[in-house]
């Protein structure tokens, strides 16, 4: 199978987190389009691991996927403290720090 | 006895810094050792006199190099005197009259408990001109010249409790520092074109021309006309003449010193001893001896008018000092009739003020002449030296005056062509006018009606106070009594030099031989005999004393002065000098820093300003960026980084 293909299933993948990270007011939600853009990387370098033939993409993968969980231990307690505090789980209501 | 140079001004030097840094033990004795060290400074200028008179007329130059001040390569200038022919008529004059000048302020100022420090000026102020004098290169000059101002402003002021006092004192070390500018500037200008400022290499002897020849006349008139500036500031010339009237605020034996032996001469030494520089600069010297007419009628003037007698003599002055620079700037022919003016106007002019400060001082210092009168049987010894100098200065045939003045007035004649007439006839009517205010003086002063009876003197409309009348009451009337024998000793001794001084100047012409060497001499082009001009100055002289006679005479003088003539009230204010300085000078500066000021708040401030401005408005429009929304942050990164990737595209297409 063509290795390209993967590609385009890759942008779109990214293309529908950026989507939901920009439209999306539920920070779960935003949360969850964030990991699709990070795993839609981590599609493309595979892909891209594969196409070139060295397994540089591949451990850059896995570097990624390490991140990804320590970022979603912290975002989730900040999502759920945040939740606690505001009865409310919308990005646009945490707007407290504009001038 | 080349040495000698520096004793004659280190001796009233070393009374300055004694009789200052003394202390209050010294006030019973200080004005003696000021008087001692003044006369002892004379006895040395007497010795190196005959000295002088022992050698030929070519090897008459004295010099002394003391030490050098600043050597900086190129620019070299060294404490170093130089006594030549000029320097020594000035050292005997100053020394001379000044000392007499010390022993009459003795009884002057007895009753002044400041009389020690007193002494320690004028000590200061002959220190300060003999270095002016006596001084080889234009910066020693610079540094006597400046010591002069300052001993004028501390003597002018010496009476600082008066606010009159202090004020004149103020003016004039600020008029005078207009001058100084000028002499500094001029020094400047002489080191870059000649780059040096000696005497010697710049004016050069009869011998060898000096660095003058060389220069552009443009720059030659530049520096000419710089040093004229330095003189007018000096010797009260128009247009820097106004500070002289309100010098008399000073004691009067400061008068006397700053007119006749001091301070208002350092202006005619100035010309007279660059006179190479002036006869290269014909331009410079028209104008020279336009000051010196303008500045001769404009004294006179201003004399005529004036009630206080030492105002009236003030006026005087200033008319007798524009004597001096016309001749002066008639060049060759008139430089060595200026110094015998100097020296014979030294003799009169002192004796004059001193004869006035003993009439004040017999008064309870009044000044107003309104309110003497008849005084000439009080005080017998006063009227008749004062009588002298006034026959001397208005040019009586024989005495100083005449033969100095009439040589003047010939010199200008002898000019020649449209000029000649003009100068000659300027200065024949100064003589009238001399001859119409000295009379007016001396016959309101000593004859008429005694017009201070049951007058109380010092009205409280009177200014000028002298604190040694304070304990004698403040109304009562005065009893005119004839002064100490140490003030009419001075007196007389002055009175002899205005009766024999010009005559032995010129009988054999002796002073045209000994000035010769020095300033040169030329005989010009007389239009009319001299006799013819002499005849001319005896009849502008009846001319003058009939009228003043006629009017003051005959008349009995008013004690309220009337309101006279348009030009009267004009000379009272001293020919408006003040209101045109201020119109001219005070207004024109403010308005000058007020709109400077403008420009700082409108355009300096503007731009700063602006700029603070436009930077606070577009930051405040920047800020609305900052929403707290996260999402909107998103965009903003999103953006960014399509920007980022979409540049490095292009960048890699390129």
């Amino acid at each position: 199978m063509n290795p390209v293909n993967y590609l385009y299933l890759a942008a779109l993948l990214f293309t529908i987190g950026a989507t939901g990270v920009l439209i999306r007011r539920n920070a779960i939600v935003v949360f969850m389009c964030v990991e699709l853009m990070l795993n839609a990387c981590n599609l493309a370098f595979v892909a891209f691991s594969r196409m070139h033939g060295n397994l540089d993409g591949q451990i850059i993968a896995f570097f990624t996927m390490v991140v990804a969980a320590a970022e979603v231990v912290v975002g989730l307690a900040i999502i759920v403290s945040l939740f606690r505090s505001r009865h409310s789980a919308s990005v646009d209501d945490a707007s407290l720090m504009k001038l | 006895m080349d040495n000698l140079i520096a004793l004659l001004i280190a001796a009233p030097l070393l009374g300055a810094a004694v009789l200052l840094c003394g202390g209050r033990r010294l006030d019973a004795v200080g004005h003696w050792i000021g008087t001692a060290l003044a006369a002892a400074s004379f006895v040395f200028g007497v010795i190196l006199f005959a000295d002088l008179l022992g050698k030929n007329a070519e090897h008459r130059t004295l010099t002394q190099h003391l030490f050098s001040w600043v050597p900086v390569e190129g620019f070299q200038a060294d404490v170093a005197f130089r006594l030549d022919q000029l320097s020594m008529t000035f050292v005997l004059l100053i020394t001379g009259v000044g000392s007499l000048i010390h022993l009459y302020s003795v009884g002057y100022m007895e009753h002044d408990e400041r009389r020690r420090r007193f002494f320690g000026y004028l000590n200061l102020f002959l220190a300060a001109m003999l270095l002016l004098v006596l001084a080889d290169n234009y910066l020693l000059l610079y540094v006597g010249w400046e010591g002069v101002g300052l001993a004028s402003y501390l003597l002018i002021g010496f009476w600082q409790h008066k606010p009159s006092a202090a004020t004149a004192a103020k003016k004039a070390f600020l008029v005078n520092r207009v001058g100084d500018m000028g002499l500094s500037i001029a020094i400047m200008l002489m080191f870059t074109t000649f780059g040096t400022f000696a005497f010697g290499p710049v004016l050069g002897t009869h011998e060898e021309p000096g660095l003058v020849g060389g220069a552009s006349g443009a720059t030659l008139t530049g520096i000419a006309l710089m040093l004229l500036l330095a003189a007018c500031g000096k010797s009260a010339q128009v247009p820097l003449q106004s500070w002289l009237g309100d010098a008399m605020e000073g004691p009067t034996p400061v008068s006397a010193l700053i007119h006749a032996a001091t301070m208002v001469t350092a202006g005619v030494y100035l010309i007279v001893r660059s006179g190479a520089l002036f006869n290269a600069a014909p331009d410079a010297q028209l104008v020279v001896t336009i000051v010196g007419a303008v500045t001769l009628l404009f004294g006179a003037i201003v004399g005529c008018a004036k009630d206080d007698i030492k105002k009236a003599l003030a006026g005087s002055t200033m008319s007798q000092i524009g004597y001096m620079v016309l001749a002066a700037g008639l060049g060759p022919i008139g430089y060595v009739f200026a110094i015998m003016h100097l020296v014979t106007h030294g003799f009169f002019k002192a004796g004059l003020f001193l004869g006035a400060g003993s009439v004040m001082h017999g008064m309870n210092d009044e000044v107003d002449m309104r309110k003497y009168g008849g005084l000439r049987k009080y005080m017998p010894i006063t009227f008749i030296t004062f009588g002298l100098g006034y026959l001397a200065i208005i040019g009586f045939p024989g005495l100083s005056g005449f033969f100095s003045k009439d040589k003047i007035i010939e010199a200008a004649f002898a000019k020649g062509g449209t000029e000649g007439w003009i100068l000659g006839g300027a200065a024949l009517l100064g003589a009238a006018i001399t001859a119409y205010y000295m009379t007016r003086v001396m016959l309101m002063t000593f004859f008429g009606e005694e017009r201070w009876r049951n007058q109380p003197t010092r009205s409280p409309e009177a200014p000028s106070a002298e604190p040694a009348a304070e304990h004698q009451g403040e109304h009562a009337e005065p009893h005119p009594h004839e002064s100490p024998r140490s003030m009419t000793v001075p007196m007389i001794v002055l009175a002899f030099g205005s009766v024999f001084a010009g005559g032995f100047f010129s009988i054999g012409d002796r002073f045209l031989h000994w000035l010769e060497p020095v300033t040169g001499h030329a005989e010009g082009n007389p239009p009319v005999s001299a006799l013819t001009v002499t005849l001319a100055t005896m009849a502008v002289l009846v001319v003058g004393v009939a009228i003043a006679w006629a009017q003051y005479g005959r008349r009995p003088v008013p004690v309220v002065a009337p309101r006279g003539s348009l030009l009267t009230r004009a000379a009272r204010r001293d020919l408006l000098q003040d209101d045109f300085n201020h119109v001219v000078l005070v207004r024109g500066g403010e308005h000058l820093t007020r709109s400077l000021v403008y420009v700082d708040h409108t355009l300096v401030d503007g731009v700063v300003n602006g700029t603070a401005a436009s930077m606070g408005g577009l930051s405040g429009r920047m800020r609305k960026l900052q929403n707290g929304f996260a999402r909107s942050y998103a965009v903003s990164m999103f953006g960014g980084a399509a920007v980022l990737v979409a540049a490095t595209l292009l960048m890699r297409a390129v």
